[in-house]
């Protein structure tokens, strides 16, 4: 017989060759959700069942003390979201707080570090460079290390005689004690003092016109420049393989018809990066509404409350005051807003579902800048 | 400007040539590395100079101090210890893991595939920091808090992982799993002698990333754990920043921690340089 071995053997198992097709069906049916189990049973039990429990804690008065599901917890309905959203009282205050400083953080952080990452990858995008590695492992390096790192190093850098202001001083400009000023930027190019009485009125979320004009502190302002330090490489990375999928040919055909630096990087090659920046805008919006481990490792919240984050509030209230419902509740909140500044992005740029149509190269950088800003620990950028 | 005339074309063409660009880059770098560089030459200072004199990266009086007191007077080594442990099992567990989620959403048709991989996208898009609170009640009622399940379990699997190495999987060609099963190898087997071995890159992507996110990890370990003997080295770290050794702002101190606990993700960056460096990372078959 010259049949081989394997042909041997399928003749043998199969009589006929749908039922062998039928049984290796089955087989690969069994197989495939075998090979998922592991992944659906850790999701599942610490991703899925976490979130139900949680939005079920944040409409209950559970107080941290026996199983949030036990007879002497009751619903209280939208009580904790009203202390939360309501702008009465403390928990109202510290909420609204909160969302101002972490919204200027986000103005900032967000286009400056797009911004940043994306002339560091044109920079180092040239063919005839030399010394790209070098830059490259430069501009890479603070995003390996972890935040905590980081942040202890931000707060002797920043101290009031820290590196930072020694080096101020040599151009004869007297730094701020950065960590321990609370005084709102905007606020400071106002002149300071308390504002116009008109301002002075809560308005939204307990807070003041004149408080939410405030500014980031100069507290948070460092933070913001350790974001944009951290971050700027993971994204110059995300740039650099969309930059290198576009190809110098393109440029080059660009250049035959005539066109200046300028006019190549405004109308040829920036409207291809389009879905990238779109990527890095939302992956730097979701990162930073997140802001926590450094809160915990550096200020705690302080000076006088203005690097107060909701995620630093949410873990606050539940594992410090153990107010478990307000901690939940907020917590819920941000996942709202998280989600309305994605849609209104997706909206005003009007890129939504782009990553459908690039190509798998960036897609998997997109995924892997996703994962090493998460491999951070600066808040887990999901999206 | 007696370069003949092609050259300076070229030169021009790619825009370097400048000193500009050079002169901008090399700032910048400066920038960049410097904070690092005053990390480490300030924990090597006595507490005074380190505070009167921060930006100066020389010193007359060098010290390891620092080092001594952090090994001495606090659980440096044993939060080095801790955070190895779960490291290595994290990554360990998260290689096979993920590969086999990846494979089997890529190549394996059964029923619920669909719902699986919707699972996969719902998860992804809740935001970590959400998950601080209800991750604390998951782990306590499954009576797992303050113990390494509670502090590894969660962290075996991680969503983005598994799409890597989805897409990866996509990338190479079926032909030679087909071979394989023809030739009566089960699934297993040709996951794990045929296809396995092939994805070396992405699998290498995966250690990193997965090596790295549970170094770096913190808020994670802050709700899952409280004991002492359970602190890793971000939560010990974190703990000594708010200054708990001793009296004085410590500066040496808390930058030979942070300097010591950078080191391993340091080697694995600097081991993996050209792979990390490649964005896309290896995790697309060329």
């Amino acid at each position: 017989m010259a049949t081989t071995p394997g042909l041997e053997r399928t003749e043998t198992s199969a009589p006929t060759p749908r039922s062998h097709h039928a049984r290796l069906n089955r087989q690969q049916a069994g197989a495939g959700w075998l090979f998922v189990l592991p992944m659906v049973v850790v999701l599942g039990i610490f991703l899925f069942l976490p979130v139900v429990m949680a939005a079920w804690v944040s409409v209950a008065d559970w107080t941290g003390r026996g199983a949030p599901w036990g007879s002497n917890v009751s619903f209280v309905g939208g009580t904790n979201y009203a202390q939360v959203l309501g702008g009465q009282g403390l928990a109202g205050r510290d909420f609204g707080t909160s969302i101002r400083n972490n919204l200027y953080y986000v103005i900032l952080v967000v286009p400056l570090q797009t911004a940043l990452s994306l002339t560091l990858a044109f920079l180092v995008n040239k063919r005839a460079l030399k010394g790209k590695g070098f830059y490259r492992t430069a501009f890479y390096f603070p995003s390996v290390t972890s935040s905590v790192a980081i942040t202890v190093l931000w707060l002797f850098l920043f101290s009031a005689s820290g590196a930072i202001n020694a080096f101020l001083g040599l151009f004869a400009i007297t730094g701020p004690n950065w960590f321990q000023d609370p005084r709102g930027i905007i606020h400071l190019i106002l002149g300071g003092g308390d504002g116009p009485a008109a301002l002075q009125q809560p308005v939204l979320f307990g807070i003041s016109t004149w408080e939410w004009l405030a500014g980031p502190s100069v507290a948070m302002c460092a933070f913001i420049l350790m974001a944009i330090f951290t971050t700027s490489g993971t994204f110059m990375l995300l740039f650099l393989a969309a930059l290198q999928a576009i190809g110098e040919e393109t440029e080059e055909a660009a250049m035959v018809d005539g066109a200046n630096a300028w006019q190549r990087f405004r109308y040829v090659t920036l409207p291809m990066l389009r879905p990238t920046v779109f990527t890095v805008l939302t992956l730097g919006t979701i990162g930073t509404w997140q802001v926590f481990d450094q809160i915990y490792t550096g200020t705690r919240g302080g000076p006088a409350k203005t690097t107060l984050t909701p995620a630093y509030l949410s873990y606050d209230a539940a594992f410090v005051s153990q107010d478990w419902g307000r901690g939940a509740a907020i917590a819920f909140v941000l996942f709202g807003i998280i989600v309305i500044f994605t849609i209104i992005q997706r909206l005003v740029l009007g890129t939504g579902g782009i990553d459908r149509t690039t190509r798998r190269e960036l897609r998997s950088a997109r995924l892997i800048a996703q994962a090493s800003i998460q491999a951070k620990g600066g808040g887990d950028v999901q999206a | 400007m007696s370069r003949p005339d092609t050259a300076r074309h070229a030169g021009e063409r790619h825009g370097v040539g400048h000193a500009s660009v050079y002169i901008v880059l090399t700032a910048l770098a400066l920038v960049y590395i410097f904070p690092f560089l005053i990390q480490v030459a300030n924990s090597f200072k006595t507490d005074e100079e380190a505070t009167n004199a921060g930006l100066a990266l020389w010193s007359a009086n060098w010290t390891t101090a620092a080092y001594k007191t952090l090994f001495a007077n606090s659980d440096f080594g044993l939060w080095t210890m801790n955070s190895l442990i779960v490291t290595v099992l994290v990554t360990t567990g998260r290689v096979f893991f993920v590969s086999l989620a990846g494979y089997s959403l890529a190549r394996l048709r059964f029923p619920g595939r669909q719902g699986v991989y919707l699972m996969l996208v719902a998860v992804m898009s809740v935001p970590g920091v959400v998950l601080l609170i209800p991750k604390f009640l998951v782990i306590k009622s499954l009576g797992i808090y303050d113990s390494y399940p509670g502090m590894i379990l969660p962290l075996l699997v991680d969503a983005a992982g598994v799409f890597i190495m989805k897409n990866f999987f996509e990338s190479i060609p079926v032909a030679v799993e087909e071979a394989a099963r023809i030739d009566g190898a089960g699934t297993f087997r040709t996951f794990w002698s045929i296809v396995l071995p092939m994805s070396r890159p992405a699998l290498m992507t995966i250690i990193i990333l997965s090596f790295q996110g549970s170094w770096n990890e913190l808020n994670h370990f802050i709700v899952s754990t409280q004991s002492p003997a359970l602190t890793t080295l971000t939560k010990g770290v974190a703990s000594l920043a708010s200054g708990q050794l001793s009296a004085g702002n410590q500066f040496p101190i808390k930058l030979a921690a942070a300097a010591l606990m950078t080191i391993p993700v340091a080697i694995i960056f600097f081991v993996f340089q050209k792979r990390i460096m490649n964005a896309s990372g290896g995790a697309v078959k060329e």
